[in-house]
């Protein structure tokens, strides 16, 4: 007898045209008089924005192989393979090497040629991805601007109003850089009005995406983490567009319908964990072998994050959906103005970037007030070799966790790269740890 | 009630019998590719050491990382219940326990009632398993107990860096290349063991009494040189440290 009542969502076939639209776009780009840049899809994709553009986002694109890969292996291993052959070492981010290969074996994994960008725009937050896109630029041969930014410390650490409006003024100042770079290397007039629609649509959708993850702190979750990995997707590639908004917005309305019935994710549901790092893409199925435990992942670090506008708020001592600038009660009317707000909602609201560099009592806070207001019961840490980035201070966070008496576990592996993943230990992994919480599957 | 417990590791299988709480029979036999023969060897030293036939074992319960290959028992339980189950029984004392198998490294911290508060397992790399000292002993041309005892002539320290197996194996060629003693070799690869399993142990938070358990408890080189490495002034070794697995795995068959 199942515990909740499930039902598909509404509005999933809607995600998969977005989806499939975009790399449609992507491909008709160059005939219909469209620009394409690249980069990483943590990058600024309201700058761009200010020409009619497609961007092709290195990290969507890599997960995507790897998917492929899981039907097709020559998709992604002859990629990577490519890449070995260039002599780039094993060791890099599988993302990187995964776009680096579609490149250099010129072979889109959509089929046809990798598209050659315009330019590459790429935040230089994370090293690996800074150094991905200037090498690509390289070989390409096409031009390369990396946009240097330090976020704002996490709340715990009381960083100086100075320091911040410093951070600020220098990113503003950069991102006008980059609008003055962008019409000199294309030649062609920048729209200020785009941009400054991109970035009120950019802010509403990752507000949206944040209100959504709110939905999730009910019991039973109204989603589970992979239907998020197929929702969170749209503002990763399109949350500058008006088609994001439009679609969260329906989402979100869906979701709360979900919320008032008592529809659940997972009809088993009966231990909440949260999932750090982005997962294993070619082994989705040890979120439904979980789920055989009644174990559902709620959500993540990252998944929440990644696409969601988070403030903190300190009366209330937790991470708030982000207000977008119209919530705030703010007109952006000019170039200078969208910079500034751009700037901030980047340094202080962007919490997967904030733990890319800070880790240490910050992301422990920020995973603590997860677990609280999620009502998680466990924690399930994917040690991820294939992502620095997302790596930092995952050991500080599960011995932070366990000295707070919450289960966690470990598994070893990596987001894209097969080679590096052992699914029987990790299954065997599961096995144990559900056991030492006193869990049994469900079904034989 | 007579039941048993199996623990079906990588190298060996193990099996205990067990009478009303008392162990009364033990079989270890060592498996290769195949774990049938090794099952039913294991199982008739066991059996033979018991004085009883398998029919009137009322229960079996298998452990250890082959368990799935296998059948032949009626339920089955993971290698960090089987190893707390066993321990709370051998010495309550103990809070965290290291369970370094042929495979397979583990940590794992309980609490006085024997419950598991934290666990931690070695991951895909072999520096901090079993399989690892086998490798290095035939590198030196000498046996595991040889290995074992010629480390503890050793009084100097000699880093081995590498943490691949792989890698210090190379690290090992090198040291013999310069004609390096051999105690001295062996003392360097049980510390450097050492080290992996301390750092694994860490993640659960090492709290005293600390025992260490699984074929490789066997080896003295290997005591001395973890004790050193957690700061220990004392390291529990149980009496047939290899046995403890399959012991929990007895105990769990016998209360159900």
């Amino acid at each position: 007898m199942e515990k909740y009542k499930t039902e598909p969502l509404k509005c999933w076939d809607k995600a998969k045209e977005l989806r499939t639209n975009l790399y449609k776009r992507l491909a008709q780009a160059r005939d219909e008089g469209r620009m394409i840049v690249g980069g990483g899809t943590e990058s600024m994709l309201a700058l761009p924005s200010g020409y009619d553009m497609e961007f092709l986002g290195g990290e969507p694109y890599g997960a995507s192989c790897t998917f492929m890969g899981k039907h097709d292996p020559s998709v992604h291993h002859g990629f990577f393979e490519a890449v070995e052959a260039a002599r780039y070492p094993r060791d890099l981010c599988a993302y990187m090497r995964l776009g680096l290969g579609s490149f250099l074996e010129n072979r889109f994994a959509f089929g046809g040629k990798y598209p050659k960008p315009d330019f590459n725009l790429q935040l230089h937050l994370c090293d690996t991805h800074g150094k991905w896109y200037q090498i690509l630029s390289e070989l390409e041969g096409v031009p390369y601007n990396a946009v240097d930014f330090i976020p704002y410390a996490w709340e715990t650490e009381n960083e100086n109003e100075e320091s911040k409006r410093l951070k600020k003024e220098y990113l503003a100042g950069v991102m006008l850089e980059v609008i003055d770079w962008m019409e000199k290397v294309t030649g062609k007039e920048y729209d200020d009005e785009k941009f400054i629609n991109a970035v009120n649509w950019e802010c509403e959708s990752a507000n949206l995406w944040a209100r959504c993850c709110m939905l999730n702190q009910s019991i039973p979750a109204v989603m589970d983490e992979k239907m998020m990995f197929s929702l969170y997707i749209i503002a990763v590639l399109m949350r500058q567009r008006k088609e994001a908004v439009d679609f969260y917005i329906e989402l979100l309305d869906e979701l709360k319908d979900r919320q008032s019935r008592g529809i659940a994710a997972c009809a088993n549901e009966r231990f909440r964990f949260i999932h750090d790092s982005q997962p294993p893409w070619f082994a989705l199925e040890i979120f439904r072998y979980l789920e055989e435990y009644g174990a559902v992942s709620i959500g993540a670090h990252y998944s929440f994050g990644l696409s969601g506008g988070w403030a903190f708020d300190p009366e209330k001592d937790t991470w708030l959906p982000a207000k977008p600038p119209k919530e705030a009660g703010v007109e952006l009317k000019t170039r200078e103005q969208a910079c500034e707000w751009y700037a901030e909602w980047y340094l202080a609201y962007h919490t997967i970037l904030r733990s890319l560099r800070w880790s240490g009592r910050g992301k422990n806070k920020r995973m603590l007030d997860l677990v609280k207001n999620w009502k998680v019961d466990g924690v399930i840490i994917h040690l991820n070799r294939g992502c620095e980035g997302t790596a930092v201070g995952q050991m500080e966070v599960r011995r932070f966790l366990a000295d707070n008496n919450i289960p966690c576990m470990t598994y070893e592996g990596n987001l894209a790269d097969d080679r590096e993943f052992d699914l029987p230990r990790t299954i065997s992994k599961i096995n144990t740890f559900m056991e030492t919480l006193g869990l049994k599957k469900l079904t034989k | 009630m007579i039941s048993a417990g199996m623990d079906v590791g990588s190298k060996t299988v193990k099996v205990v019998i067990l009478k009303d709480g008392r162990i009364i029979g033990k079989g270890i036999a060592t498996a290769g590719l195949e774990a049938d023969e090794a099952i039913q060897t294991a199982w008739e030293a066991a059996l033979k050491e018991a004085g009883v036939s398998r029919e009137e074992i009322n229960k079996v319960v298998a452990t250890g990382s082959r368990r799935e290959e296998i059948s032949g028992f009626d339920d089955e339980v993971s290698e960090v219940t089987a190893d707390a189950r066993a321990m709370i029984i051998v010495n309550p004392e103990i809070r965290t326990i290291i369970d370094v198998g042929a495979e397979e490294g583990r940590a794992i911290k309980v609490d006085s009632g024997g419950k598991i508060l934290d666990f931690a397992v070695n991951e895909k790399c072999a520096a901090g398993a079993g399989a690892f000292i086998e490798a290095m002993a035939r590198a030196m041309q000498v046996s595991i107990e040889e290995f074992s005892t010629e480390s503890l002539k050793s009084d100097k320290t000699i880093p081995i860096n590498a943490q691949c197996a792989i890698f210090a194996e190379s690290e090992v060629v090198s040291l013999v290349h310069d004609e390096t003693s051999r105690p001295d070799i062996c003392g360097a690869i049980n510390d450097a063991i050492a080290d992996r399993l301390a750092s694994m142990a860490r993640r659960v938070l090492v709290e005293p009494k600390v025992a260490l358990i699984g074929g490789a408890a066997l080896g003295i080189g290997l005591q001395s040189s973890l004790k050193e490495a957690l700061e220990l002034d004392e390291l529990y070794i149980p009496d047939d440290p290899e046995f403890l697995g399959a012991y929990g795995a007895s105990i769990v068959a016998s209360e159900s």
